[in-house]
């Protein structure tokens, strides 16, 4: 099986589990918390047994709690140019903001080091610092996240020749381990409930930034009027980004400007 | 400005909007000097096309003067100041598909290429003026346009050729040419043509330019099948015919024509059982596309033949005659034009004085009347051919 395949297989297997653990823990809540009831309501020896067993499932359940599944993101882009070209392109990480939507920055902190900040759904920010992990010239650059670090992500892109000097092909892929709480929910949405799509268009900005000078965008264009239903599907989209204060109203006129 | 805007299914109307302004730095902004309504304009008119959005500016066939370009336009293929026909497709130019002279598969071009891979797989270019799954740049039925990619598309016209000669390069002349072109046609071939609308016109004169020996061009309306014959095709009004099929038989010696061209799509109008059918799938939306046509080429195409569409479909289509299509070993051609690939030839064939576009106009009006013309021009009523909006026309001294 080919490694896209094989990350297609895993990402659903992982939906699959994370699925039949909600489903386990809500199960057992449920059942424990109506077993409790039912046994306390008897007031007998079966009845303290009964509220015992469904007081063990209850935290059984609730000290189940759903792992965040891993993550992972994998696309890759034809690209008109050398392997060379896309490797100096990539390498300097403080590049990637430039066709990475979610990502506000990347600021290189020491010779191997870099501080990246993304940006999520209402302008919710999550920071992480990371390190090269192995690089080796035109071909291959691996990075992740700092072991302290609050996220756990490992990256790694590929630089090879397509056939007939038809360019470049490079390959990405990311993997994500959300922590549980505000920060791993952040890191969830930002990702989507499919990580590799938000690589692709990432890479196709990407592509078109190498390739012609620019992104592609009809942002910002005259239009005639715009139906109100419009305009508010806009403000309240919940996948755009908005590099801006996070305020509710900075988003609301940001997201009139782009209409 | 004035611009022509889709604000719903037979809704159009002229509303001020703002300039349009550079955004991207290969972006140039042209003052429309003439601009026109296209056939496939009506698919949206008629609701057809999904994607479009109340208060889109609708248009694809536009020429004008050069006002302001940006920082990163090639200055040696750009100026201000310069006179150009901008074509319909968008195309950076620097992609694996444009280097190939795909120019309307640009990889780079539609920023909403995701909505048109989940339909189609892959993403075209973007266009002017049509869906956001095709982009949803502003077209051109305005006073100015926005044109990305600007030292790509647009092609430098010489002073003192009349905007009417020109302004088809824009999208019909060469989408017809390419038509032709696409039959692969030899010495001796007859090529027969369904639609003798604007793009079935220029496929005829092509095919003759191409080195065709016959032209059947097939439509319902007296007036266009009239210009067809004047453009040297003999014709067929299918309104007063049992079966085109035969007919076509009994004109080439039983052979069918080598090459046949649907250059109608997908609101095709035909007679018989199945009419009523697509008919009412496509008003109730489970069939986007009426295909009476591309069946009926396929049939009438000879045994190796070629099977050429320009005409433009959207969706998907039921009971296409596979199996006339594989056992007859037939060919099919077909694509939105690159348009990059014929505009400079063809340019030399009009200053050659090999052919005049403007034979198409039937009507040359001011853009506050485009609301009544794309009815006009749908219901073929008043002789409607094409229609060409002069931007800048003042509507009651017209």
């Amino acid at each position: 099986m080919s490694e896209a395949a094989r990350i297609h297989l895993r990402n659903a297997q992982g939906r699959r589990l994370h699925r039949t653990a909600t489903a386990f823990r809500w199960g057992a809540l449920i059942t424990g918390g109506a077993l409790t009831l039912i046994g306390l309501s008897k007031r007998s020896k079966s009845g303290v047994a009964i509220a015992t067993a469904g007081g063990l499932l209850s935290f059984a359940g609730a000290k189940a709690g759903v792992r965040q599944r891993e993550m992972i993101a994998r696309s890759s882009i034809l690209l008109n140019c050398t392997p060379e070209q896309a490797y100096q392109f990539w390498s300097n990480f403080e590049n990637l903001p430039l066709f990475m939507r979610h990502l506000e920055s990347v600021t290189l902190t020491g010779e191997n080091r870099s501080r990246w900040t993304a940006i999520g759904p209402l302008g919710k920010r999550v920071r992480w610092d990371a390190e090269i992990a192995f690089d080796r010239k035109d071909d291959v650059i691996a990075w992740r996240s700092l072991p302290d670090s609050e996220i756990y992500i490992d990256g790694i892109v590929k630089f090879r020749n397509a056939p007939a000097n038809r360019g470049t092909i490079i390959t990405v892929v990311v993997v994500y381990q959300p922590p549980a709480g505000a920060i791993g929910g952040t890191l969830a949405r930002i990702l989507g409930k499919d990580p590799s799509f938000m690589m692709r268009q990432d890479l196709r900005r990407m592509k078109a930034l190498i390739e012609t000078g620019e992104i592609p965008t009809v942002e910002g264009q005259s239009h005639g009027p715009r139906s109100g239903v419009a305009a508010v599907a806009r403000v309240i989209n919940p996948d755009d980004p908005i590099k801006g204060e996070g305020k509710l109203s900075d988003i609301a006129r940001a997201r009139r400007r782009v209409s | 400005m004035k611009a022509v805007c889709w604000m719903g299914t037979e809704k159009m109307t002229v509303e001020t909007v703002p300039d349009p302004k550079i955004l991207n730095p290969r972006d140039a902004i042209v003052r429309i000097t003439s601009t026109c309504i296209c056939g496939s304009d009506l698919h949206l008119y008629n609701g057809l096309m999904p994607t479009m959005e109340q208060g889109d500016i609708m248009g694809h066939e536009f020429m004008g003067e050069v006002v302001e370009i940006g920082a990163g336009v090639d200055r040696e293929k750009l100026k201000v100041g310069d006179r150009v026909v901008v074509p319909f497709t968008i195309a950076c130019g620097r992609c694996f598909f444009c280097q190939q002279e795909l120019w309307s598969c640009c990889d780079n071009s539609n920023p909403n290429y995701w909505i048109a891979e989940k339909l189609m797989g892959y993403s075209p270019a973007g266009l002017f003026g049509y869906t956001h799954m095709l982009g949803g740049y502003a077209g051109g039925q305005a006073q100015y346009a926005r044109v990305p990619f600007a030292d790509v598309g647009p092609l430098r016209i010489p002073a003192g050729i009349p905007d009417e000669q020109v302004v088809f390069l824009s999208d019909i002349f060469p989408t017809g040419y390419m038509g032709a072109e696409n039959c692969n046609i030899k010495p001796g071939d007859t090529v027969a043509i369904w639609g003798c609308g604007p793009v079935g016109q220029f496929a005829i004169r092509s095919a003759f330019i191409l080195g065709a020996e016959r032209v059947i061009a097939i439509d319902r309306f007296d007036y266009r099948l009239q210009l067809a014959e004047e453009g040297g095709a003999e014709t067929i009004n299918y309104a007063g015919v049992d079966d085109v099929v035969q007919l076509l038989k009994d004109m080439t010696g039983n052979i069918g024509p080598d090459a046949c061209i649907d250059a109608v799509g997908m609101e095709a109008h035909y007679t018989g059982p199945m009419w009523a059918i697509d008919r009412t799938k496509q008003a109730l939306k489970l069939q986007p596309d009426r295909p009476g046509v591309l069946r009926q080429v396929i049939m009438a195409c000879r045994k190796g033949g070629t099977v050429s569409v320009p005409g433009v479909y959207g969706g998907f289509i039921d009971k296409m005659p596979m199996g006339a299509y594989v056992n007859k070993a037939l060919t099919m051609k077909t694509g939105q034009t690159h348009m990059m690939r014929y505009m400079k030839p063809l340019l030399e064939l009009i200053q050659g004085g090999k052919i005049d576009p403007s034979f198409v106009v039937s009507h040359r009006v001011p853009i506050d009347k485009a609301p009544e013309m794309y009815k006009a021009f749908r219901d073929k009523q008043d002789h409607c051919t094409k229609v060409v909006l002069d931007p800048w026309a003042n509507a009651a001294a017209a």
